[in-house]
């Protein structure tokens, strides 16, 4: 069933707001092998201008993921999960996040293209914290394979 | 400019460490079984985690943990990890395209594997000055 195409321009509720821990940035940092201080120590990161340890570039995916089910577990948008893969993926920062940053997702259905027999979902995710501070804008382009 | 190039070693460890702390647990990653069942040649590197360790490479190169203003890839190939202790590598490189006037430093992004290039319009804008 295709995608439907009226889901262009919709924008979703905000997600709940997501608490940022410091040991979840330490995890994320060493899973990835991010060794700088100011991703595991307090007094380097506030050397550094932060109130706490800096988030890895990516580490946003850890939240925009979780609040893209949000889309995906939508039946009338219509995405078959077993069949997506991840196309483009792209960070535009107003600022790190740090520990201690409360962050709400806000999804928008930005582009539904169909190529080949491939449909192309582009999602933008605006994380902001709780206080209406923006923080990072999320593109996400997901790949919807056709069934050959 | 062409920066240094920086290699990553990747092995089935690192995609189970990497599932745990980003909560995808997709078994396209971590299931041979899997992997196949759907047409893969096997498993694979999530692409947000190879989209990592471009982000580490590019942060190492700002000399910042903290400079990435704009950051964006496109997925092409996957990241084949066989199941021994050597796994794979992925090279980066980079060359600087472009240095504005507000202390912003523009890169296009090279990253392969086994000599494939495993991104298109690997992008990143790092703050450089100020």
């Amino acid at each position: 069933m295709p995608l439907d195409q009226s889901f262009v321009g919709r924008t979703y509720p905000p997600t709940a707001p997501y608490q940022v821990g410091r040991e979840k940035i330490r995890e994320f940092a060493t899973a990835i092998g991010a060794t700088d201080p100011a991703h595991h120590d307090p007094p380097a990161a506030r050397a550094s201008g932060h109130s706490d340890v800096v988030a890895p570039p990516t580490f946003p995916v850890v939240i925009t993921m979780a609040a893209s089910r949000q889309l995906i577990e939508d039946p009338a948008l219509g995405i078959d999960y077993s069949r997506v893969v991840h196309g483009d993926q792209r960070f535009a920062y107003t600022r790190p996040v740090v520990a201690g940053d409360e962050l709400v997702c806000v999804n928008t259905v930005e582009d539904i293209t169909s190529r080949g027999g491939h449909e192309f979902l582009t999602t933008r995710t605006d994380v902001s914290t709780t206080a209406g501070e923006p923080v990072v804008a999320v593109w996400s382009k997901l790949v919807v394979r056709g069934e050959a | 400019m062409e920066l240094p190039t920086q290699t990553f070693r990747v092995t089935r460890a690192d995609l189970v460490r990497y599932a745990g702390a980003s909560g995808d647990f997709n078994p396209i990653h971590w299931s041979d079984r899997f992997a196949t069942k759907v047409g893969l040649p096997g498993v694979i590197a999530h692409g947000m985690f190879t989209m990592a360790l471009v982000g580490r490479a590019v942060t190492t190169w700002a000399g910042s943990p903290d400079a990435v203003v704009d950051f964006g890839v496109r997925f092409t190939r996957p990241v084949v990890v066989p199941d021994d202790d050597a796994g794979t590598e992925i090279v980066v490189t980079a060359v600087v395209r472009e240095v504005t006037d507000a202390g912003l430093t523009r890169l296009d992004v090279t990253a392969t594997c086994l000599g494939e290039k495993v991104l298109s319009q690997a992008r990143a804008t790092v703050r450089t000055a100020g």
